[in-house]
């Protein structure tokens, strides 16, 4: 009788929960459906909480409070180039968040566990934890706080290799054990799984942390899907799984941007490219730092901006194709007010935005409308690449694998078969690196030789600044 | 038995749904999208409520604790970040 009315209730939730999703299909219904996500979860609570006898209603409202409001004071502070640090940070927090549940399920109830239960509970641990830590090292990486190349250990495969099989073990003896060494295993499933997130994570860096971080959202979700198994909660099991689909579909979006796979991006082989990624530490292009001696270089022969400035006076159509150096440098904002300059000179301008740029699957888009950039200028790689043939000048700002010719043109190196943004197609191209140095594929770009290519290595902050005064 | 298959049909309906749902979410709303999903998945909360819903001991309360402020922490952090993206792609829509 009761049981029937529940679960309308909950499908209810599930119901407003999968319409705020829905509400994602455009820029302008988003806000109201993350608001309808956030309501779902808030009758969720609510609904739990009335269902159930609290016994301890003063806890559980001082966890709600603390963490909730240094949450609200942590978003409120974050900036836009932090939001994948903070993103993985906060797969980090669910998955702790699910595996103390799942520990605490499975040890205090081990004799009460249906085999289902006791499975599920073993998993919630074991990716809860893996997640955690997973997430933390991603974090960590995303934030700056550990180098973005990837850590090998030797036998780094192997050591991974063990720890899955210490896992397995682990497992097996808390599947079949009674309660005294129930609580033995599980805390070494713990240990186990947090010495697997980092192992798995560490090795993973630059261009591939946007698949690491969708993996770790999927991984994140899966997680509460299983607590919500072992506590037999059809509301926790649902919301984990919709997580779990968002988080393998971009997994699985990001890893074809690359034209990689995910195995690939996991279990790297000894690349050829390691090498190379030794002599030019990649993505970590350092931040400022040498810059303006390196703009004077270049300038004592011709002054490249001089050239991109006539370039640009001439230019009918221009494509903009931000890379992510152009957030290490905070050059966004100069990026924008270009090409708001050359759209105020009657040109036609557009950006394009390679699916990899930035470290998020999205992150870029975020940057130019942090920037307040033209939102109908943007456009993605499939949109856009048609069009380069027929532009006057290409501007790349802090980009190098997504418009390196090579992945086309040259074999078995990391990015061959990568699909990119044809930069190489239009008539002039002015490129505002840092410097020569190939991305984080380590991989030369051709472009950097090419006749037609005007190069203005230097902070792009500063010298974009000065192609603005150029332009005046 | 019962239990189980309706669990593993609640779990495919949503995350099958899900899918169909988010595969139809533009490139530029992906982050924005993570991070919203990301502060779903702090449902776990719910399970931290529960724990308290028998008797605990003093470890398992200190864990409890632990696991719904980080759930808190997740969820409305989650939506606040989330906010704020979507208000800077909403800003620039009708003034173009």
């Amino acid at each position: 009788m009761d049981l029937g009315y529940h679960l309308l209730i909950d499908a209810v939730v599930v119901l407003i929960l999968l319409f705020g999703i829905r509400q994602f299909r455009s820029a302008s219904g988003a806000r109201f459906g993350n608001l309808a996500a956030a309501f779902a979860l808030f009758c969720a609570l609510v609904i739990v909480w009335c269902r159930n006898p609290v016994l301890e209603p003063s806890l559980v409202i001082v966890g709600l409070l603390a963490g909730g409001a240094i949450g609200w004071l942590v978003a409120l502070r974050v900036n836009m180039i932090q939001i994948p640090a903070m993103v993985a940070f906060q797969h980090g927090a669910g998955g702790v968040a699910a595996f103390i549940i799942s520990f605490v399920e499975l040890t205090r109830e081990s004799g009460e566990l249906t085999a289902v239960g006791l499975l599920s509970g073993i998993l919630g641990v074991v990716i809860g934890a893996a997640t955690f830590s997973g997430s933390m090292i991603a974090s960590l990486k995303l934030g700056g706080l550990l180098r973005q190349t990837p850590t090998l250990l030797p036998k780094h495969t192997g050591i991974l290799a063990g720890v899955l099989l210490l896992l397995l073990i682990l497992g097996a003896v808390a599947w079949n054990s009674g309660s005294v060494l129930l609580l033995g295993s599980s805390l070494g499933l713990v240990v186990c799984a947090i010495a697997l997130g980092i192992v798995f994570s560490i090795r993973i860096g630059g261009a591939d942390m946007p698949v690491l971080i969708s993996f770790l959202n999927a991984t994140a979700g899966l997680a509460a899907s299983f607590c919500g198994i072992i506590i037999q909660n059809r509301l926790l099991i649902a919301c984990g799984a919709t997580v779990a689909a968002s988080g393998s579909l971009l997994t699985y979006a990001m890893c074809r941007a690359m034209n990689r796979n995910l195995w690939e991006v996991f279990i790297p082989r000894a690349r050829p490219a390691a090498s190379s990624a030794n002599q030019a530490p990649a993505a970590a292009r350092p931040p400022v730092a040498a810059a303006p001696e390196t703009t004077e270089n270049a300038s004592s022969q011709q002054p490249p901006i001089a050239r991109a400035a006539e370039a640009a006076k001439s230019a009918q159509k221009v494509i903009i194709v931000p890379g992510y150096g152009m957030a290490l440098a905070h050059a966004q904002f100069e990026v924008v007010k270009f090409a708001e300059r050359l759209e105020k000179m009657g040109k036609k301008v557009s950006f394009a935005v390679h699916p990899i740029a930035g470290r998020m699957p999205g992150h870029m888009h975020v940057l130019l409308a942090e920037a307040e950039a033209d939102p109908d200028a943007l456009f993605d790689m499939a949109e856009i690449n048609a069009e380069f043939s027929t532009t006057d000048l290409v501007v790349i700002v802090g980009a190098c694998d997504v418009v390196n010719p090579a992945a086309i043109h040259a074999e078995n190196t990391p990015i061959s078969g990568m699909p990119i943004l044809a930069a190489h197609e239009a008539k002039q191209i002015a490129v505002f690196n840092l410097d020569a140095r190939p991305g984080y594929s380590g991989v030369e770009n051709p472009l950097y030789t090419n006749p037609k290519t005007i190069l203005a290595f230097g902070d792009a902050k500063a010298s974009l600044a000065e192609l603005l005064n150029a332009l005046q | 038995m019962l239990d189980l298959f309706f669990m593993a049909a609640v779990f495919v309906f949503s995350f099958v749904v899900g899918y169909l749902l988010i595969s139809k979410v533009p490139t530029r709303l992906h982050t924005p999208l993570m991070s919203m999903t990301n502060a779903i998945s702090a449902i776990t909360i719910l399970g931290g409520i529960l724990l308290f819903a028998v008797e605990t001991t003093l470890f398992q309360k200190i864990l409890g604790v632990a696991a719904i402020a980080l759930a808190a922490f997740n969820t409305l952090g989650g939506f606040v970040i989330t906010d704020r993206m979507l208000r800077l792609f909403k800003r620039k829509e009708p003034s173009s």
